[in-house]
Parts: C-alpha cells; sequence; structure tokens
C-alpha cells in the first residue's frame, strides 16, 4: 500500500497531475451546473414579479 | 430528415431533451472513470525506463486529445452559424469552450508535471507545447470575444470566424511531432499503426479517454442549458418552464 | 441550399482556404527555426550557428560516459548512427539520462566540444512493462 502511495518516488508528480484533473473536472461541472441555477432563479425571479404586478394593476 | 433537424435545433425541445440525457452520461462516465483509474494507477505496469511517473499518460494525453476534439467540434458549430444561423449551434459552440479551456490547460499542466522529471524540463518551446499553448489562447479568446460584443447573435458570428481562422493550428498540433524536430516524443496510439504500448496499459488509456469524452457531453449540456434559458429569457418556454416549476 | 447559404458557404471555404496557404507559407519560411535541436551531422557539417547557444539531439554512445570523481562534470558522445560529437556538462541530469538514450543538450560549439548549458532526456512513445523490453532486447540480440 506504502508503495502504491509513493509511485516509485515520482508521487509528488503523478498525485498532483491525478489532483488537478480532478479540480479541473470539478470546475467544469459545478461552474455550469451553479450557472444554470442561478439563470433559472433569475427568470424566476423576473416572471413571479411581473405576476404580482399584473394582480396589483387589475385590483 | 429536415423536419427532425428543424426540432432538434428547436430551443424548448434541446432544453428538455437534455435534461433527460445528462443522467444517462452521468452514469456512463462514472465507472468509466472509476475503472480508468483503477486500471491507470493499479493494473497497468510500471514501464521499463520511466518507472510510475509515465502513470501522467492517464490524464495527460486524454486531456491533450479532448483539447483538440473539442475545437475541432467547435469548428463544426462554426460553419453552421455562419452558413445556417442556427441559434442552438451558436449556443453550443460557446458552451464548449470553457470546457475546452479545462482540458488544455490540464493537458499544458500535467504534460509539465511529466516533464519535469522526465526531460529533466517543466516547460520548452518546442513545436509541440508551443502550438498547444497556442490553442490555449485561442480558447480564452472565444470566450474573450464572446463576452467583449453585447448582441449575442452578432457575437457568435464574429466567435465563429475566429474559430475557423485557428483551425489551422489544429494540423499544426498533431503534426509538430512529426513535421519538426521536438523533445516531445512521437503519437503512441494512430489511426494507421498499431499502437506501441502494451495492452495492460492501453486499455485504462482508452477507457479515460472514453470517459473523459463522456465528461465533455456533461459539461458542454449543463453549460449550454444556463446559456438557453439566459438567452431566451424573453420567450414562451422559459416563462412555461419557470411556471412550472413554481407551482410545482 | 438558398443561393444566400451558398454563398455564404463559399466565402466559409474561402476565408479557410485562405488563412491555410497563408500559414504553410509562413512555416515554410521559418522551417529551420521550428527545428528544436541540430544532429551531430548538420553541426560537423558546420550549420550550427556560432558564439550562441543551440541545442543538439542524439543518442548517448555505450560506453562513452565519463562522469568527475570530484565535480558534477560529466563527458559523454552524442550520435545520429552517422556522425559522433562530444559533449561536456556540469550539473545535475534528469532521470531517464543513460546509454542509449536520446539527449537533448543545450550549449556552445568550442574546439569540436560542445559546453552544455542544459541537458534533457528525449524518451520515446513506446511504453511496455520491464519484463517484455528485456524480452524485445534479447530476441533483438539474438537476430
Amino acid at each position: 500500500m506504502a508503495d502504491f502511495f509513493q509511485m516509485g518516488g515520482y508521487a509528488l508528480y503523478v498525485w498532483s497531475a491525478y489532483a488537478l484533473a480532478f479540480v479541473v473536472l470539478l470546475i467544469n461541472w459545478l461552474g455550469p451546473y451553479f450557472k444554470h441555477k442561478k439563470k433559472l432563479k433569475n427568470a424566476s425571479d423576473f416572471y413571479l414579479l411581473n405576476r404580482e404586478q399584473e394582480h396589483d394593476t387589475s385590483a | 430528415m429536415m423536419q427532425w433537424f428543424h426540432r432538434m435545433a428547436s430551443p424548448a425541445w434541446f432544453y428538455r431533451f437534455s435534461g433527460k440525457l445528462i443522467p444517462f452520461l452521468i452514469l456512463t462516465f462514472t465507472p468509466l472513470l472509476i475503472i480508468g483509474l483503477y486500471g491507470g494507477l493499479v493494473t497497468a505496469p510500471s514501464d521499463y525506463q520511466q518507472g510510475d511517473a509515465f502513470r501522467i499518460i492517464y490524464v495527460h494525453v486524454p486531456a491533450a486529445w479532448m483539447s483538440l476534439f473539442i475545437y475541432i467540434v467547435m469548428a463544426v458549430y462554426a460553419v453552421i452559424t455562419l452558413i445556417w444561423r442556427i441559434k442552438l449551434a451558436e449556443i453550443l459552440l460557446i458552451s464548449s469552450a470553457p470546457v475546452g479551456v479545462g482540458f488544455t490547460i490540464l493537458a499544458l499542466a500535467t504534460g509539465s508535471l511529466w516533464g519535469k522529471p522526465m526531460w529533466g524540463t517543466w516547460w520548452s518551446w518546442d513545436a509541440r507545447l508551443t502550438s498547444e499553448l497556442l490553442l490555449l489562447f485561442l480558447y480564452l479568446g472565444v470566450i474573450g470575444l464572446y463576452r467583449a460584443i453585447e448582441e449575442k447573435r452578432t457575437a457568435s458570428r464574429f466567435v465563429s470566424i475566429l474559430v475557423l481562422v485557428g483551425t489551422v493550428n489544429i494540423p499544426i498540433i498533431h503534426y509538430s511531432v512529426e513535421w519538426w524536430n521536438t523533445l516531445h516524443q512521437g503519437s503512441t496510439i494512430t489511426l494507421t499503426e498499431k499502437p506501441s504500448m502494451h495492452i495492460d496499459m492501453l486499455i485504462p488509456l482508452l477507457m479515460m479517454a472514453i470517459a473523459f469524452k463522456v465528461f465533455y457531453g456533461i459539461s458542454l449540456l449543463i453549460q449550454a442549458r444556463a446559456e438557453l434559458v439566459e438567452r431566451e429569457f424573453n420567450s414562451r418556454w422559459v416563462r412555461e418552464l419557470v411556471e412550472e416549476n413554481s407551482d410545482g | 441550399m438558398t443561393p444566400r447559404r451558398k454563398k455564404r458557404l463559399l466565402l466559409v471555404l474561402l476565408m479557410i482556404f485562405g488563412v491555410s496557404s497563408a500559414t504553410a507559407l509562413a512555416l515554410k519560411a521559418f522551417d529551420q527555426n521550428m527545428m528544436f535541436f541540430y544532429s551531430p551531422t548538420e553541426i560537423n557539417a558546420g550549420k550550427a550557428p556560432e558564439n550562441r547557444d543551440f541545442r543538439i539531439g542524439g543518442l548517448v554512445v555505450q560506453g562513452s560516459v565519463v562522469r568527475s570523481e570530484k565535480s558534477l562534470m560529466v563527458k559523454f558522445d552524442l550520435t545520429d548512427t552517422k556522425e559522433v560529437i562530444t559533449v561536456q556538462y556540469a550539473g545535475i541530469l534528469p532521470d531517464l539520462f543513460r546509454e542509449g538514450q536520446g539527449i537533448i543538450a543545450r550549449g556552445q560549439l568550442n574546439d569540436g566540444v560542445i559546453n552544455a548549458v542544459e541537458v534533457l532526456a528525449k524518451h520515446d512513445e513506446n511504453y511496455m512493462p520491464p519484463e517484455i523490453a528485456d524480452a524485445v532486447a534479447t530476441a533483438k540480440e539474438a537476430n
């Protein structure tokens, strides 16, 4: 097991490369995910506000 | 056929369809990634020359392939944008850029982490490394240009031209190791010849390559959905979607 | 395809053609500068620049590596299988430096010897486990 983590003495390079890959994938997953959520929220705030205003004017 | 094509290109239809597709992509991606990582880090034997340092190949090469692949896909969307002016092609084009940046940075950085222990240097201005760095600037240029132009349909047209101009860099990156003397070695896997890699090392590499490709699909679709909602803000389908969500 | 789309397609093709030919010409003009290193044959033919650093690439000749006992100084011959040139270097060698390995050294030419300031290892695109590499080597010797 210790051998596995030492990577034949190249642990720093190998594990840094894999850690970096993890970070890049995570950013490219969560980035768009939260952007999508935000855009939906913006749209829903906008339309809900419009609906309330319509009610106000009709009342 | 044309009817199908037009229905696919309708933003509302694409939004619903991609929402159903994403879970399947995630279900494909996860096992591929786990098996690929296990194969690359555990079952693949050490290299006769490079020992365990060669295991960086399992993130480096798939990332480098994706950096080229995504750019070629963007060029296809660019042609569709310029000739047919299909809105969905514009969305898919610009939504590919961030994940393209990610894979290009990953290819460059893991290459550096591999170059230091093996070649003896983090960086060198040889033809392969320099042309890949240029690719990163092209991706960043695409994002910058798109953001700089307010009207998004106009922005998409200018971005498409930039992407098409940049495609000359793609064959240069690919053939750089053959056309010139470089520090970077030649291609291990080519379409025409048998791969110069042991089969136990090769299979995890291909697994990782497919996993990264599926990941591109996931990232692209989520990004495109976000762009669609933003661009189609005033359309009926976004309104219906929002009202569906708030009622339910 | 409508005539308007045909016209757009033509413009796109024209642009791609224009940019590619310009790039091809530029690369042709800079061909020599795109070369990362010179071979021993080119250097012995006097093609390498004088009074400035350049790179030389070649294989380390078997049995030619001489290490100084007092310092990091190391001397070895590089070959492209035709000509040979000697390289001197004082510094840390990359892990892959060994006899028979492809090496790229940067430095200046002085009396037929390269005084290197940097030595990089170039590895090939073949990957295999050590047992297989041994088997390949034995098979080659048998032939």
